[in-house]
């Protein structure tokens, strides 16, 4: 008997694939007539690369990723859309011991706020820069992640310039910790679990986490092919709902210690479980003894956190702007704005009767507080969504968002 | 002469694939190639050779790295990029099924990449097939050792012949569908958990 649909998805051994992974394992796809066949790959370069060939017609990606493919950014990229979401936050900034230490004596305290670390590491950045030493270096995962443009956006509202006085490289999550360990590196932003790694080893500290710098904000994305979206929208809308139960089902806390075996198996993360455990829990160890409990740490479900809202791709444009990694133009803005499709998302899961949001974009950072919103059917709770500076982002005053970006990192 | 020669850079953390390619590449007549396992410190590497042209395998999990690099670094004088003709797609399709990807400095004519890069997916598929080639002798070469334990087992208990030994573990695999060394890992495996000595 074979399935109605044959889906090869590619996927990074990183734990926000979990919800593809679920989907297949357990058996969310077989039940939508899918046969997924879920295919391990060492680089995001190779999925973009399979993607462009044909091997994928979906895998998981980098939020960014799909608008850089579109906006002509990438090599052999073909066009991507963004038809669901794989969760919000999950990522963590991670420094080094000696970091830690010189921050501490800038006033830094083991409670992940944005604000505070930020100011410690800045006075930290004047005073190596004063002494004539090497700036701090930092890495990210890829130029286009979301990790980038997070850690860029902090630093630049704690008043440091990204693009002068610190470093940033890229380097792969797995040898992240490594890396810190090393010396190598300074710091880095990434996904988990490659920053409980380096506090588990005793050579790093978590500073700050994306759930504090913005709340529930978009992190992995579901990309696909749009020529083959577009003629299998069957397969694809079975897809669709086959993701949505698995992310409800690794949502739910009574399955997180058999969703962190899962994940633990050689072929996805080939981690032990324990690892696995505090992108569940939300419940971090800082480093030094330190420990946190964070609200929507990592959300794969509630929230609408599947919903692909096109205010997180085009808050993404704005970011990629800013620090020139694209021109800000009609042209570019229009890209930008077809890329995510909620209108796929809605139309997948309007036949299963749940809560589905009634807008396209919503201003990011205006929920202050988790808000019932009405939707179609079903209750729904959105946010809080707040930038840790109090910053709004409203996706109909793009011009005037980008434009004060820029003063804000002159003044910087 | 010597202007026209292309610098050539192979990344590859295999080491017996890459002196494989580089070999491939010398018969070619290039002369100046330079093969890197590890790339740790690959930027002043690549200040210092300025390569042409960069043969590197997809399996490198550094991949995102080098090409942020090659876009970005203050060491890489010349821009490189990926090699994509966009009139041949049969060529990219070809090296990514290979497991293998070209970078090229900016300008270069893609009639001088070409021939490299042909070359390096034709040596990569050979290297598969050789890698499973060994692999398939490896374990044909165990499954007869496993074989001759389970006939001398069922020769020692049962007062067996070797081939009518060897004809009951046959015929077992027949009547279960499974492989004839199935069967005798099977045995081997019960023989040890029953046997005393242990």
């Amino acid at each position: 008997m074979t399935a109605a649909h044959q889906i090869t998805a590619g996927f990074m051994p990183l734990f926000d694939s979990a919800v593809l992974v679920a989907a297949r394992e357990l058996g969310f796809a077989a039940r939508e007539g899918i046969e997924l066949t879920l295919h391990r790959e060492t680089s995001w370069a190779n999925i973009r690369d399979r993607m462009a060939i044909g091997h994928f017609n979906v895998a998981h990606m980098l939020g960014p990723m799909p608008l850089a493919c579109n906006l002509g950014l990438t090599p052999l990229a073909s066009e991507t859309i963004v038809p669901f979401s794989l969760g919000l936050g999950g990522n963590c900034v991670t420094i080094s011991n000696a970091v830690w230490a010189g921050m501490a004596t800038h006033g830094a305290e083991p409670d992940l706020d944005p604000a505070r670390a930020g100011a410690a590491l800045r006075a930290l950045i004047r005073e190596r820069a004063g002494a004539g030493r090497d700036p701090l270096r930092f890495a990210v995962v890829h130029p286009h992640s979301g990790h980038n443009y997070e850690l860029r956006y902090w630093l630049a509202a704690c008043g440091v310039d990204p693009t002068q006085e610190i470093e940033i490289v890229i380097v792969p999550p797995p040898f992240m910790a490594d890396a810190l360990a090393a010396g190598r590196i300074d710091g880095y932003c990434v996904g988990e679990p490659w920053n409980s790694a380096s506090v588990a080893a005793g050579t790093g500290h978590i500073v700050t986490v994306k759930a504090l710098l913005w709340r529930n904000s978009p992190e992995k994305v579901v990309g696909v092919r749009k020529a083959w979206a577009e003629e299998n929208p069957d397969a694809l809308a079975a897809l669709l709902r086959a993701l949505h139960h698995s992310a409800r089902w690794c949502q739910d806390p009574a399955n997180h210690g058999e969703l962190a075996a899962l994940m633990a198996q050689p072929g996805f993360l080939g981690l032990p479980p324990a690892v696995q455990m505090p992108i569940l829990t939300g419940h971090l160890d800082l480093g030094g003894g330190a420990k946190r409990a964070i609200d929507d740490f990592f959300v794969p479900f509630d929230k609408a956190a599947n919903f692909p809202w096109k205010s997180h791709a085009l808050w993404f444009y704005t970011q990629m702007v800013r620090w020139g990694h694209v021109a800000h133009t009609p042209e570019n803005l229009a890209i930008a704005r077809e890329c995510y499709r909620p209108d796929l998302y809605r139309s997948a899961l309007k036949p299963l009767g749940v809560a589905l949001p009634g807008a396209n974009a919503k201003v990011e950072g205006a929920l202050k507080a988790a808000t019932p919103v009405g939707s179609a059917g079903a209750s729904l709770v959105l946010g809080p969504d707040g930038f840790f500076d109090g910053q709004i982002f409203d996706p109909d005053e793009i011009d005037a968002y980008i434009a004060g970006q820029k003063s804000a990192r002159a003044e910087a | 002469m010597v202007r026209s020669s292309l610098a050539v850079l192979v990344i590859d953390e295999n080491r017996i694939r890459a002196s494989i390619i580089e070999a491939g590449l010398r018969e070619a007549g290039h002369e100046r190639v330079t093969v890197i396992h590890d790339v740790t410190g690959i930027a002043r590497r690549i200040a210092e050779i300025e390569p042409d042209v960069i043969v590197i395998d997809l399996e490198n999990p550094n991949r995102d790295m080098l090409e942020n690099m090659f876009q970005l670094s203050r060491a890489v004088k010349r821009p490189i990029a990926m090699f994509v003709d966009r009139s041949d797609q049969a060529s990219i399709e070809a090296a990514v099924d290979a497991g293998v990807s070209a970078y090229v400095v900016d300008g270069l004519r893609q009639e001088r990449v070409k021939p490299i890069l042909d070359m390096a997916v034709s040596r990569f598929n050979a290297f598969s097939r050789m890698a499973r080639e060994l692999e398939e002798a490896r374990s044909e070469l165990e499954s007869r050792k496993v074989i001759d334990r389970a006939k001398g087992i069922l020769m020692k208990s049962r007062g067996l012949s070797e081939e009518a030994a060897y004809t009951l573990l046959r015929k077992t695999a027949m009547n279960q569908n499974r492989k004839i060394s199935d069967i005798a890992q099977s045995l081997v495996t019960a023989a040890g958990l029953l046997s005393e000595d242990e």
